[in-house]
């Protein structure tokens, strides 16, 4: 992502976010979102991140944080026990079953943020189509062998999911390289941002949307 | 050249000469109501400050030794060839840094390092108490060390820490004075024993009480079980270092003079083991490994219970560090602890370090466990002037 993509995304998730909440990041690499929504938002943060040397950057940032697998960090929080829960780009990156870690977040927290990149980005569709490349975008920016992606999805992709578990978007913005996406977001977009509680009525209208987003 | 080279690490630990400083209390009729049942008292208690406590009192930190550590955690003694146990750890600009905070270590009750415990004179008959000496527990060398606290007239804690047994006694002052804690930190730890770790221990006892020395503990006026205690040390040291640890330390390598030993193929390992337990037996009491080691086993944060429910409502950061290669008290130890903060909704922060030291990594880790350790200090400090 770009510098000003990066920004653009932070900025979405600082404006969704209560002031004064509690926040849990799942894959919170090295707390750079958290400490600017303890700054400007005051909430109450917890990170879990799986690598060492982000956890020591947590530490050295004031953060509590947790040093542990993202699938196993869940299990053990009640329901409710947060206000939000973020996965920054974590669930397409270091979550290997992301739909039963998704729920589970739903489960933990009242509402959960999810933000990730846009397989479906018209950059993307063009290498793969007419070059019949694996795509390399500037939200992708990784060849297939050293990606640490483990999932590719799209924004279609993901509100058809929501809309077959019920999951309901309650907000949702959409970065491009240098600002705010609103038309065909899935084809435009670099990356898509989703807030999501459990419900169904959402869901419903959500649904009938899914058409549009190409 | 000696000389020299003790001169040289002085000059750059930053705390110089300390002294072992002692506080009686528990005087009868007052004395001290143990876990057992039965009273304690007078206590004497063998500690040690570093830096200064500030005005409103609120920098102190308390450190908790190992099983076989003492007050003297950090400095030097007078004349003597090394500094105390955790000294890399505590003075200027360290991790416990005393420029900004007051820090305290003092020997545990039953120890045998100037604290009361089973070498310990029993005022009833003018001797040693040997094996007369109560049953104590973890939560009643907490209680002592809240006894010194209310003599320093410190009423909350920056923080406590402590590695191993240390860790235990962390746990315990976050579940029994959690108002007196900012933060804690609980480092190579467990809420409580494994059968693994028991096993270990027993072998230990065993070990002593099968030295016809021991005496039903009564050995304190004849030869002590000098060798069923080394044997208990050697065990100890096997399970404080890692397979790496041992390979890299000694390999294959034999020594000079352990061909001399019935069986013994004079390899360096053989020859480390038997000094540390030779070492061991004139600076530990053979009972007090008997009383401390039982109350390591005995001890459950959780009473029995889930640990959550013990640590529920509370207000204190905690840390909690473990270490990869620590198969004595390894990670999953701590993720039970872990746990137990989630589910309790504590604010928690953990971290498990790569290292190839085993257990004895919470003592030789020295410059991640500093970075971890001043931050999260750092952070309890300044939430406290919010608060």
């Amino acid at each position: 992502m770009t510098p000003r993509a990066e920004e653009l995304a932070q900025e979405v998730i600082l404006d969704w976010v209560r002031p004064g909440c509690s926040v849990l990041e799942l894959g919170c690499r090295d707390g750079e979102l958290l400490s600017r929504l303890v700054q400007d938002r005051g909430i109450k943060a917890q990170g879990i991140e799986t690598d060492g040397l982000h956890v020591h950057s947590c530490v050295q940032k004031g953060l509590n944080v947790l040093h542990e697998p993202v699938e196993e960090g869940l299990t053990d929080y009640g329901n409710g026990a947060f206000d939000y829960a973020i996965f920054n780009e974590s669930l397409q990156r270091v979550v290997k079953k992301p739909d039963l870690v998704l729920r589970d977040a739903l489960r933990v927290a009242d509402k959960v943020i999810v933000r990730f990149s846009n397989f479906a980005h018209y950059r993307a569709r063009w290498q793969i189509l007419l070059q019949g490349k694996t795509p390399v975008t500037p939200s992708l920016p990784y060849a297939w062998y050293d990606t640490p992606n483990l999932h590719f999805l799209s924004i279609a992709d993901f509100y058809g999911y929501c809309a077959a578990r019920a999951i309901a978007v309650e907000r949702a913005a959409f970065i491009g390289e240098k600002r705010a996406i609103r038309i065909s977001p899935n084809l435009f977009a670099m990356s898509g941002l989703f807030l999501l509680s459990e419900g169904s009525e959402m869901a419903g209208k959500v649904r009938g949307k899914t058409g549009e987003v190409n | 050249m000696v000389r020299q080279i003790v001169e040289d690490a002085k000059s750059e630990s930053g705390l110089s000469t300390v002294q072992t400083k002692y506080f009686t209390f528990a005087m009868p009729p007052e004395e001290l109501l143990l876990d057992c049942g039965e009273k304690l008292g007078p206590i004497t208690v063998a500690y040690e400050t570093y830096g200064s406590l500030n005005k409103e009192k609120s920098n102190a930190i308390l450190i908790l030794h190992a099983f076989s550590g003492d007050a003297h955690a950090a400095g030097w003694h007078e004349g003597a060839s090394s500094p105390g146990w955790w000294d890399e750890m505590i003075g200027p600009g360290r991790a416990f840094d005393t420029d900004k905070y007051f820090v305290i270590c003092s020997n545990v009750l039953g120890g045998c390092s100037g604290t009361t415990g089973p070498s310990s004179i029993d005022p009833r008959t003018g001797k040693p108490f040997g094996i007369d000496f109560p049953s104590i527990s973890i939560p009643d060398m907490v209680q002592v060390q809240s006894g010194l606290l209310d003599h320093l007239g410190i009423e909350k804690l920056l923080s406590v820490a402590g590695g191993s047994m240390g860790g235990q006694q962390v746990l315990e002052w976050v579940v029994s004075f959690p108002q007196r804690l900012r933060s804690a930190i609980a480092i190579a730890t467990a809420a409580k024993h494994s059968p693994q770790q028991i096993a270990f221990n027993e072998v230990g006892r065993q070990a002593i009480m099968a030295d016809p020395n021991w005496q039903d503990g009564q050995f304190y006026d004849s030869e002590p079980p000098a060798k069923g205690l080394s044997v208990a040390r050697m065990i100890g040291h096997i399970t404080y270092m890692s397979d790496t640890s041992m390979s890299k330390k000694f390999g294959r390598r034999t020594g000079s003079n352990g061909k001399t030993r019935p069986f013994g193929n004079g390899f360096e390992v053989e020859e480390y083991l038997h000094h540390k337990g030779l070492t061991f037996v004139d600076r530990f009491d053979a009972n007090s490994y008997l009383y401390i080691t039982r109350a390591i086993d005995d001890y459950d944060a959780s009473r029995g219970g889930g640990l959550a429910e013990a640590l529920r409502g509370l207000e204190a950061r905690i840390l909690v560090l473990s270490f990869k290669s620590d198969w004595l008290y390894p990670s999953h130890q701590s993720q039970e602890i872990i746990r137990g903060c989630k589910k309790a909704g504590v604010d928690v922060t953990c971290c498990e370090i790569s290292s190839t030291y085993g257990h004895d990594a919470f003592l030789l880790e020295v410059a991640e466990q500093t970075k971890l350790v001043s931050h999260f200090l750092e952070r309890t400090d300044e939430l406290k002037d919010i608060q």
